[in-house]
């Protein structure tokens, strides 16, 4: 495993979930869209270095999101025109047009939908990673971890062993409200009295390659990963202008080839939406 | 020949044989304790036969078994009381139910809710089914024989739906397959669901003194619900139709399946009797219960004098 190989394709898969969403933000301020969007720019690095990773590492795991959902699609390397077909309701969309922003779905990549409800997807993916026996991935937000079924579901992980691993992406709100307004305890701290291994550390993808590059599925795992979000909770809106942009960054920091990688996903983009809304 | 079997026997046998043909699972709380679930699972099977002990997290619960659903092994989910129903339920229905509509990927789920009554206090008493009749993906029976019991099996075995199947505790020890009763132009058709349908015999007896012409339907499929051309026919030609449903207040599955049977048929009165409308206190004098023998007697003699 090559780390600066994954950090370019990861890169570009940020940047096509970054400019695929800026198409979806023009559309929803033009009113052509007008049901809610849940928007994941600011921490597609998160879903996008993982799916990096275990892509070089050749293992293909089962991927269960919720809403904010599109960077783990694009990331792990769903179709896009499938997933902007799903914005028009169109039956060809990656859920059959059923979906919306927050119920993708997509058989190639093993993501399974979200049903809506803040979490379930934790007790979902583990239902299904206990049946089969087949390691699964599951993002879950800071919020989600605070519902109670999650916390029973991730003592039963433990109690079992079930091949899963556990990403947070914390951007430390629930729609408006920070954490420490809602709890004085961590991830890392409750998964650790559970007896599953657990880990807090920023959307870096450097920190994120060293904590996984090893991992490979034998027992359960916690990530707490820090980020940002960029826009509204849901809907085309600016919380902080000031908001610290990983992608940004990270382009910044391989210089000039990551201009290129990412003007190159952004034709990539121009190019699906030619014709398409 | 088939041997006579009880419900109890029964259940335990098809469990016993589903588990083999699908590596499949049986989930739910306290499985692997003393009494398993009133001699309804084989005694000899463990975890490592699939027979799988939760947490004790109801709606976690139910979701774990959402999940191992979209594997196609056809998991068996027990619910202790369906009083629990409030909790166990949520992700059923809103997962695995809508699953295929959604995402094209079935999620079939065998859930066996065991009602009862009397004692149980204001929550775990009642069957709770008319909760979620209403939402799409699920289809309910409650059977009350082996024979239905096995009909209800064997029709989930061939299909990809959500079955909740509701038991009462009562029924376990039951042996022989009930028959309805069609007349025609009957004075009254009595429909009967679940544990009422103990009635059945006794509400017969009493009525076959009578000048009274009096039918008997034995209802367990809940939802869809149908009824057969001949049962169609007596209530077609009927001057009257009680239903009585097993333990549901008269708001939630007696006025549900009332207005199927109005859909249906062209029955003109309907009257439907179920729970008292109160909530259910644990000692005797202040509990709950389902209508007894007595009780549906009274209330169909009553009824057959009203002449409005």
């Amino acid at each position: 495993m090559n780390f600066q190989r994954i950090r370019k394709n990861t890169l570009f898969s940020a940047s096509l979930s970054r400019y695929f969403e800026n198409k979806i933000y023009n559309l929803i301020k033009k009113k052509k869209i007008k049901f809610p969007v849940y928007f994941s720019a600011g921490k597609e690095y998160v879903a996008c270095t993982i799916a990096n990773i275990f892509k070089s590492k050749k293992i293909k795991p089962m991927i269960f999101g919720q809403h904010r959902g599109h960077s783990i699609y694009i990331g792990f390397g769903g179709d896009l025109k499938k997933l902007a077909l799903e914005f028009i309701g169109d039956k060809k969309g990656c859920t059959y047009g059923m979906g919306g922003s927050l119920s993708i779905h997509s058989e190639k990549v093993k993501m399974y939908g979200h049903d809506g409800f803040m979490g379930s997807n934790v007790c979902i993916g583990v239902g299904m990673s206990f049946a089969t026996k087949y390691p699964a991935i599951i993002f879950i937000g800071d919020a989600a971890f605070e519902e109670d079924y999650v916390l029973a579901t991730i003592s039963w992980v433990a109690k079992k062993k079930i091949p899963c691993l556990f990403v947070v992406e914390d951007n430390n709100y629930a729609i408006t409200t920070s954490k420490q307004d809602r709890r004085d305890w961590t991830v890392k701290n409750i998964s650790k009295a559970f007896g599953i291994e657990s880990y807090d550390f920023s959307d870096d993808p450097k920190l994120i390659y060293e904590n996984l590059k090893n991992y490979n599925f034998k027992k359960p795992r916690m990530i707490n990963i820090h980020t940002n979000r960029l826009y509204w909770h849901s809907g085309a809106g600016i919380d902080n202008k000031k908001t610290f942009d990983r992608l940004e960054h990270e382009i910044k920091k391989i210089g000039k080839k990551g201009f290129e990688i990412n003007q190159l996903a952004k034709s990539q983009i121009d190019n699906i939406f030619k014709n398409l809304i | 020949m088939r041997k006579n079997i009880t419900l109890r026997q029964e259940i335990s046998s098809i469990t016993k044989k589903h588990l083999k043909k699908y590596k499949s699972f049986v989930f739910g709380q306290n499985l692997l304790g003393v009494g398993q679930v009133n001699g309804t699972l084989p005694k000899e099977l463990q975890e490592k036969n699939g027979i799988i002990d939760l947490p004790m997290a109801d709606v976690a619960g139910g979701g774990i078994v959402a999940g191992a659903a979209l594997s196609m092994k056809k998991p068996i989910y027990i619910i202790r009381y369906q009083g629990y129903n409030w909790f166990n339920m949520v992700f059923i229905i809103n997962y695995a139910c809508k699953s295929f509509d959604i995402w094209k990927i079935p999620a079939p789920i065998f859930i066996r809710g065991v009602s009862n009554e009397g004692c149980v206090g204001p929550v775990a008493g009642s069957a709770q089914l008319s909760l979620f009749y209403k939402m799409p993906g699920i289809k309910i029976f409650s059977p009350f024989t082996p024979h239905e019991y096995r009909k209800v099996y064997q029709e989930f075995v061939k299909d990809n739906s959500v079955y909740y199947v509701s038991e009462h505790r009562k029924s376990y020890d039951n042996l022989f397959s009930t028959k309805n009763i069609l007349k025609k132009n009957s004075d009254i058709t009595i429909i009967l669901n679940s544990i009422t349908r103990e009635s059945a015999t006794k509400i017969n007896f009493y009525f076959h003194k009578s000048k009274h012409k009096v039918s008997i339907i034995h209802l367990y499929k809940l939802k869809p619900f149908n009824f057969s051309n001949s049962e169609k026919k007596t209530i077609n030609q009927t001057k009257k139709l009680i239903l009585i449903c097993d333990n549901d207040y008269e708001d939630g599955l007696p006025a549900i399946i009332k207005s199927k049977v109005c859909d249906l048929t062209k029955c003109p009165k309907i009257k439907i009797l179920g729970l008292p409308y109160k909530t259910a206190g644990h000692h005797p004098k202040k509990d709950v219960v389902p209508p007894n023998a007595k009780k549906i007697i009274k209330t169909i003699e009553k009824f057959l004098e009203r002449k409005d």
